[in-house]
């Protein structure tokens, strides 16, 4: 017997986890990411946590909940490419931050699932916005390695990080110059060496033995790196930095680079596509902010894109990505009006950065086989006026409730004449 | 057929400013009680006068044309909303808004189908200039944090008129913006309202008549970094200390202008207290010529910020930030005093935790003057936006606003809060022609300004390059030229 609950009324009365069921978003524009490209009146089926069917005659279980879309668009959920979701809860409190940690001996062998926390009050209100996958990034500390990154859910189940150990974070930018002792080549130098102490892992830390740039324990984790088995994203900005990270990646195959920030990406956007790189870039990143970034442009993305390079889009450096990661759709719709076709802009804030991250066949298209992540909206996504109406992940519905939305329900009847603090 | 301004609340942030006897379109040297002129005044005699002006604005207007935007959708500024709508610019300010204008003879008329023309955006919080791109150590311009109280230092003569920022904001529809120092301060120092003109020095860009302003800043800033250097301010009990000591010494420095001038102009032969650059500010301040704009984000501290200036008797005009500005719109109202806030940014500080993306849209719809600001070289480039947001999400919560209300946030409401109002933030005949048209409704992501208007001078086309400036420090670099 089929029920038919509203919208609204779906991400409510279903906030609690319940047992896998199947759920019909019906009647909605639904962008697929596929070859199917955008559908028009259009249903989603999802059940036991999976997409099961998309489609204009996609036919409605009998046992499933519908979800009605009509004059709503449905999408994948949005993946953060380049966020600290559930790292950082007061930036400037270091006792609630585990994104770094300048004063550790480790490096490499820091990793951030061991700092992420579901309970963050930021998983929910960028859930609420349409993130429902993130990769989070550890932050640089006293070399250029920040540590591990790991790609996660912003459900706040305890399952929420799903993937640890999914890409190493170092950075070969200005800063990571500064980091390294004063100067590029010295960056440039300490990677090459830790690579080495990496290969070398274990043989060469027999006995009291050390590394020429990392301890053991650091080794040891960028040895997967080393055998190409993990990618290395890589952050760099100015042209010339690029260029010497495309050769990089051909002096060391089998390692696999991702390149985040890219301010002048486009200046270079033909050997990025030809060496295969993919790119993470923040599409309103258009100021010469720093001496590593004077060819900032905000037609970076669609340059880059023109070329044939895989970009997926950050709210950061020009937002942060522990609080406004939420904001990447807006990123994404300037990128659009500086000349990037919808469905390309889309996909950079979707599809592309689960392909980068490897789990291109599990996130970020609607399509039988992936993750029930579906997102309602009450308007083009891309459209700051837009919000999600309904988020589900892994095919359950969650609540578009935060510590924010309690707060603007507590305040917003300044006349009422409950006390503040009884209105709950 | 226009909406005259239906808004109730901007009558209480149009009275704050006049209780900050603010003296827009008017010389600021030669208002108040301080006097006017330097020593050689001579209609003063030998009575020493404070030089209220030594770095005067030399803005020149670049020459207006006359031009006609017609068949647009116009946003006032002020609430109101024509469809179809025309807008004619003659001799530098807005000649006419209504619908059928007639092109008087030689103007260039503009075919505004399917675009909007807005008044240019204004920003209240800005720091370009004294923290400029690139954000080099050499160009760390914006805090005198030396000391907690630093109200002798002024902002504009940290602004290096080359940041390329200011030509990003411009392609964004930013035709005013005030400029501050920091916050590191309890008394940061003295800012400054800027046309969004090139210009080889500061005063070239400087909003001729606009009052000086004051920002103070109240809650973690100071007492972190004094308190990390071992003295006061360490807490917010020590910041409240440190500006009620300041007020008192102000006082009565006031005071003894006053006793002095008063002797002095019944001839009798009186030593003039000695000049204090750091108490002719605050005095400036109590004399309502100065605006205090106060970085502020806890609704507590807001109302301890309110009491001590009826405590010394001034008006803050504006909390700046002010996240929390939605706990209190009833005490906003109350002491006429305005909220510049981000649309939906926080969590950076313990100040900032309790963020909501409806602030701007609750305290408005509360019954409180508040706006939009960005206080971030990038964010400026997007006010529309910011405010688009602010608009759906008061809508999302119940809160009924037009997009011809909101645009106020980011036009009428900061240039009352600057002191501006009456020359410029809104579309009405005889003001300065700062207008923007953009490619289509500004609240959508996709919309662009088109053309930018500064004093009914074409100083932006997105579509020619010819008028796009372009600062001294970008020639010959990779971006030059680049948007």
């Amino acid at each position: 017997m089929k029920q038919l609950i509203s919208v609204l009324a779906a991400s409510v009365a279903l906030a609690a986890p319940a047992a896998a069921q199947t759920y019909a978003v019906t009647n909605g524009r639904v962008v697929t990411n596929t070859d199917a490209g955008i559908l028009e009146n259009a249903t989603v089926i999802v059940r036991d946590g999976d997409i099961v069917a998309v489609g204009a005659g996609a036919e409605i279980p009998e046992d499933a909940t519908v979800i009605d879309a009509s004059g709503n668009w449905v999408t994948p959920g949005v993946f953060a490419a380049f966020s600290q979701l559930g790292l950082i809860e007061v930036a400037l409190e270091g006792s609630t931050t585990d994104d770094s940690a300048g004063e550790s001996p480790f490096s490499v062998a820091l990793d951030v699932a061991d700092g992420f926390n579901p309970a963050g009050t930021y998983l929910a209100t960028n859930r609420m916005e349409g993130v429902t996958r993130a990769a989070i990034f550890p932050s640089t500390g006293h070399n250029i390695f920040a540590g591990q990154g790991a790609l996660v859910d912003t459900s706040g189940d305890a399952g929420s990080l799903f993937q640890a150990g999914s890409f190493v974070f170092a950075d070969l930018s200005e800063s990571g110059a500064g980091r390294a002792g004063g100067s590029r080549p010295a960056a440039w130098a300490f990677l090459e060496a830790a690579l080495a102490d990496a290969r070398g892992y274990p043989g060469r830390f027999s006995g009291d033995h050390e590394g020429d740039a990392l301890n053991r324990y650091d080794a040891a984790a960028l040895l997967p790196v080393a055998r190409g088995r993990v990618p290395l994203v890589m952050a760099v900005n100015r042209a010339a930095d690029i260029r010497r990270a495309i050769r990089f990646k051909a002096d060391n195959a089998p390692i696999q680079l991702i390149l985040v920030g890219a301010a002048e990406g486009w200046m270079v956007a033909e050997e990025l596509a030809d060496a295969d790189i993919p790119v993470i870039v923040d599409p309103l990143e258009d100021l010469p902010s720093s001496f590593d970034s004077l060819g900032a442009s905000l037609q970076n993305a669609a340059r880059l894109q023109d070329a044939g390079v895989d970009v997926a889009y950050s709210t950061a450096p020009t937002a942060d990505g522990y609080f406004n990661a939420r904001l990447v759709p807006q990123h994404a719709g300037n990128a659009v009006a500086n000349g990037v076709p919808w469905d390309e802009a889309f996909r950079a804030i979707t599809l592309t950065p689960a392909e980068i991250y490897g789990v291109g066949d599990r996130y970020g298209a609607l399509a039988p086989g992936y993750a029930g992540d579906v997102v309602v909206w009450d308007g083009d996504p891309l459209e700051v006026m837009s919000a999600p109406v309904a988020v589900l992940i892994d095919g359950e519905p969650t609540a578009l409730e935060s510590r924010q939305t309690q707060l603007r329900d507590r305040y917003i009847n300044i006349t009422d004449d409950t006390p503040f603090a009884y209105r709950r | 057929m226009t909406l005259k301004p239906s808004l109730p609340a901007l009558a209480a942030c149009t009275a704050a400013i006049a209780l900050a006897a603010c003296s827009s379109g008017s010389d600021t040297a030669s208002s108040g009680s301080a006097g006017s002129a330097g020593s050689n005044s001579g209609e003063s005699g030998d009575i020493v006068r404070i030089n209220l002006d030594p770095y005067p604005s030399t803005y020149t207007p670049r020459p207006s044309g006359t031009t006609l935007i017609r068949g647009a959708t116009v946003l006032d500024g002020i609430g109101g909303q024509i469809e179809n709508g025309d807008v004619l610019i003659e001799n530098g300010r807005i000649a006419a808004v209504g619908t059928g204008l007639e092109a008087p003879d030689g103007a260039t008329v503009i075919d505004g189908a399917g675009r909007y023309v807005t008044p240019g955006i204004i920003d209240i919080h800005s720091h370009l200039g004294a923290y400029p791109s690139p954000g080099v150590s050499a160009h760390s311009d914006g805090n005198e944090a030396t000391e907690p109280v630093t109200a002798e230092v002024w902002v504009e003569h940290s602004v290096w008129p080359q940041d390329p920022g200011f030509e990003h904001a411009l392609a964004g529809g930013v035709t005013t913006l005030h400029v501050l120092p920091g916050s590191a301060n309890l008394f940061g120092g003295r800012g400054i309202t800027l046309r969004n003109v090139p210009g080889r020095t500061v005063q070239e860009m400087k909003f001729p008549g606009a009052p000086y302003t004051l920002k103070m800043a109240c809650g973690e800033n100071p007492s972190r970094v004094y308190g990390n250097r071992g003295r006061s301010p360490a807490t917010d009990m020590g910041n409240m200390a440190g500006y009620r000591a300041s007020w008192i010494e102000a006082s009565n420095y006031r005071d003894s202008w006053h006793e002095y001038w008063e002797a002095a102009e019944n001839g009798e032969d009186v030593d003039p207290p000695t000049q204090d650059l750091e108490l002719d500010t605050l005095m400036g301040v109590l004399e309502g010529e100065i605006l205090v704009q106060q970085h502020c984000y806890r609704a507590d501290q807001m109302a301890q910020i309110m009491d001590m200036a009826e405590e010394f008797g001034y008006q803050v005009t504006t909390f700046h930030h002010a996240v929390e500005a939605y706990k209190i719109p009833d005490l906003l109202a109350e002491h006429n005093v305005c909220a510049a806030v981000w649309a939906d940014w926080g969590g950076f500080k313990m100040e900032a935790y309790d963020t909501v993306r409806e602030n701007l849209a609750m305290t408005h719809a509360n019954g409180a003057c508040a706006m939009i600001h960005s206080d971030d070289a990038n964010g400026i480039q997007r006010l529309n936006q910011e405010i688009a947001k602010a608009l759906a999400d008061g809508r999302r919560a119940g809160l009924d606003i037009s997009e011809a209300e909101a645009w106020a946030w980011a036009s009428s409401r900061p240039a009352q809060a600057l002191g501006i109002g009456d020359e410029t933030g809104s579309l009405q005949e005889g003001y300065r022609a700062d207008v923007v048209l953009w490619s289509g409704n500004p609240f959508s992501t996709y919309t662009r300004a088109d053309q930018v208007w500064i004093d009914g001078a074409l100083s932006y086309d997105r579509r020619n390059s010819d008028l796009q400036p372009v600062r001294d420090f970008m020639l010959g670099q990779p971006g030059e030229g680049e948007q």
